[in-house]
């Protein structure tokens, strides 16, 4: 088992946003988390991500059998735990070129590697660029500054490519995304499919799944996973809109 | 959310200095005080003619009539003058000779602080840059004289120029900076030591980055250099500047003088990396950096460009200016000023614009953390007969915790109507997002931090020569270490 979440509860300034949410993800999985607005499904991703603003007041978070919770964000990351992020941040006059470049070579120093030689980093970019269509001036900008919508969420697959995680969540990655975007980060998430990695992927419509196939969706409401299926329950969803899981809950 | 952020701030920013140590040296030094026996004991000591001796004398007795300047937004304790060393120099070992003239101590000091005073010790791809090493009061070697002398180019010591180019000094000597100046710089003239002198004749380009080094070394003694540089007409040089401190728990004083003459067509490019040991955690020692840079573009055409990153000192009191004589001169300002802990620094410039089509751009970046203050001051003066002429100026200031204080104050002057004035200031903090970002890719919060300040100052950076950028950059991170909190 890749990622273990047993009755996590967590909350933000003493407010419970997590209320008892279970989740088992396997090596080779695609895993698609739905809900309404406000139900904690980003709250989800950046639990599992470590940010320190979330306190966990229960359960726990067991990442290839070991307890997440001793693990600072950087180590996580380290691990393999990716977050392609719903509103990526601006980092002006660092270039994406140095930026990935510090990310890889400090990944390889925990792993007790050598950092990368320029010139084979160099290739690893071009490499990975190739693989998630994006254009090479992208990478010689400061990182997300000045990019549109849709170049950000292209920037993150493209790093999520760079470090070949072992669990890539993306949180919202489609939101605000026209349909030539929207394909391509799908593309990347499909070219990087293996039976050895697994994704987690956030997303409030169903659009998302027309491209990206998952073998299961759960229905985040209110602060716990009350339903879980195959792909066929994203388009229930979207057919009978999420009104219906309130009522069911009601 | 906040308190996040401020510890990792914290943990980054606590650092130590790297270059705190000290060389068992011995040393000469003049009787502990200030009178105007020290000034004659100086001189005296530098062989020096008379006209220089009488301009000391001048120096010291106006500065006796001159009190503390105290518009800067400094805390300074106040300064016992006659609890001061005015001179301190490293005894010469009489066996030594040729190259090894320099006592291989001292040699090892140099080296240890990542400079080659050997000619022949050329890495490969490298340009050579030509070194002017100064520790304490003296100049103890200066490399690649003798090439440069070739193209005609003066390189050496402060007090080698006196000895060797008297006329070359009389005439240009406290030209930019008289001793009437201000309170520090007429202390500099009363008692100043060494330095580096370098004179670029009419139409050549110096081949090669020339470079100070200078060091305190000895203990309870201040340290009082005057570099002076004329570029003559068409003219080309770039500059550097570098400089380190013991550690020690009670402040030293570094009062300096630079001076820049460029002619017609001649330009003159100054980079400083100011590394004086900046005190500790709690504020106990550190330099007290008190400088008057001033370059004057006499000429029409001609270009002087100050690129300074200011990471060390307890007190930094420092304003690299241009006076823009020429018509179509430019003068520029290139400044990162990074303050931790319980550092102080107020630095600008001043660029008074007097010719016509005169240009100058002003790019500073404050950068605070711990319980520091930094501020920039700067005065933009365009005169009357200044017509057409244009300053751009950005002060960004970046805020790393809330205990830390950024002050911005420009003052603008302009006494004609064709002339353009614009002025851009940020003030900004690294953001826990930024943070958080960061470390989810696996990047540690220190270099996080490293990252995101050495983004914020690139556009200072970039104008440093390569032999300088790389050495900025880590220091920058450096400064930092142990700040995020």
């Amino acid at each position: 088992m890749l990622l273990q979440i047993k009755n996590l509860h967590a909350s933000i300034n003493g407010k419970e946003i997590l209320k008892g949410v279970d989740l088992d993800v396997r090596e080779g999985e695609v895993h698609a988390i739905m809900g309404p607005n406000g139900t904690g499904k980003s709250t989800l991703a950046s639990v599992i991500a470590g940010r320190e603003v979330f306190e966990v007041t229960a359960g726990e978070i067991l990442y290839k059998g070991k307890d997440l919770h001793k693990l600072s964000i950087e180590d996580r990351a380290r691990e393999g735990i990716f977050l392609g992020f719903q509103y990526p941040v601006e980092i002006p006059g660092v270039s994406i070129t140095n930026f990935m470049r510090t990310a890889v070579n400090e990944i390889r120093k925990f792993k007790g590697l050598d950092p990368l030689p320029g010139g084979d980093f160099l290739r690893l970019m071009e490499e990975k660029k190739r693989l998630v269509e994006i254009t090479s001036n992208l990478t010689n900008r400061s990182v997300n500054e000045g990019f549109s919508g849709g170049e950000k969420k292209k920037n993150e697959i493209f790093q999520m490519a760079m470090l070949e995680p072992v669990l890539a969540i993306l949180d919202e990655t489609d939101s605000g995304l026209d349909i030539d975007a929207l394909r391509i980060v799908a593309n990347g998430v499909n070219k990087l499919r293996r039976p050895d990695n697994a994704f987690v992927v956030i997303t409030h419509y169903q659009r998302l799944l027309d491209y990206i196939i998952p073998d299961f969706v759960h229905v985040l409401f209110e602060g716990r996973i009350v339903k879980s299926g195959g792909k066929e329950l994203a388009l229930e969803l979207e057919e009978k809109g999420y009104d219906w899981i309130k009522k069911e809950q009601e | 959310m906040e308190s996040e952020a401020t510890k990792i701030l914290d943990e980054v920013t606590q650092g130590d200095y790297k270059y705190g140590f000290v060389t068992e040296i011995e040393t000469e030094f003049a009787p502990t005080g200030l009178s105007e026996d020290t000034v004659r004991y100086i001189s005296a000591k530098k062989n020096e003619p008379e006209f220089l001796l009488q301009f000391r004398l001048k120096a010291y007795r106006h500065w006796l009539t001159m009190s503390q300047p105290e518009w800067a937004h400094l805390k300074i304790d106040p300064i016992n003058f006659q609890d001061i060393i005015f001179y301190a120099a490293p005894k010469k070992k009489k066996e030594l000779s040729s190259l090894d003239e320099v006592d291989p101590e001292l040699l090892a000091t140099f080296n240890k602080l990542g400079i080659s005073l050997d000619e022949q010790k050329k890495l490969t791809g490298v340009a050579s840059v030509a070194v002017d090493a100064v520790i304490d009061s003296v100049s103890v070697k200066t490399t690649f004289s003798e090439t440069l002398s070739k193209h005609g180019i003066i390189f050496c010591s402060f007090s080698e120029a006196v000895q060797n180019h008297p006329d070359l000094v009389k005439q240009y000597m406290g030209s930019v900076v008289p001793y009437t100046d201000n309170y520090f710089a007429a202390l500099n003239s009363a008692v100043f030591s060494d330095g580096s002198f370098c004179y670029i004749p009419k139409g050549v380009r110096c081949p090669m980055e020339l470079s100070t080094y200078f060091r305190i070394n000895a203990a309870n003694t201040g340290q009082f250099e005057r570099t002076l540089i004329v570029a003559e007409e068409g003219a080309y040089v770039s500059y550097m500047e570098g400089c380190t401190a013991p550690q020690r728990d009670e402040n030293q004083l570094h009062a300096a003088i630079v001076e820049i003459v460029a002619m017609k067509d001649a330009e003159v490019k100054y980079s400083t990396v100011q590394n004086w040991y900046p005190g500790d955690k709690n504020g106990i020692g550190g330099i007290y950096n008190f400088v008057t840079k001033r370059g004057i573009c006499k000429g029409s055409h001609s270009k002087i460009s100050w690129t300074q990153v200011e990471t060390g000192s307890a007190i930094t009191w420092k304003y690299p200016s241009c006076i823009l004589l020429g018509d179509n001169s430019v003068g520029e300002f290139y400044s990162v000023a990074v303050t931790n802990n319980h550092q102080q620094a107020d630095t600008g410039t001043k660029m008074m614009h007097l010719g016509k089509n005169t240009r100058s751009t002003i790019i500073s970046k404050g950068i605070s953390a711990g319980k520091s203050n930094n501020s920039y001051r700067g005065l933009v003066r365009i005169s009357k007969n200044a017509a057409n002429s244009r300053n751009y100026s950005q002060c960004d200031s970046l805020l790393l915790g809330a205990k830390c204080g950024a002050h911005t104050y420009p003052y603008i002057q302009v006494d004609n109507r064709s002339s353009i004035v614009e002025h851009e200031a940020t003030t900004s903090k690294i953001s826990e997002d930024q943070l958080f970002y960061c470390q989810q890719r696996g990047i540690s919060a220190e270099s996080a931090i490293g990252l995101i300040v050495n983004g914020y100052a690139k556009e200072v950076l970039k104008q440093l020569p390569m032999e300088f950028a790389v050495e900025a950059q880590k220091l920058l991170s450096i400064s930092l270490e142990g700040s995020v909190g």
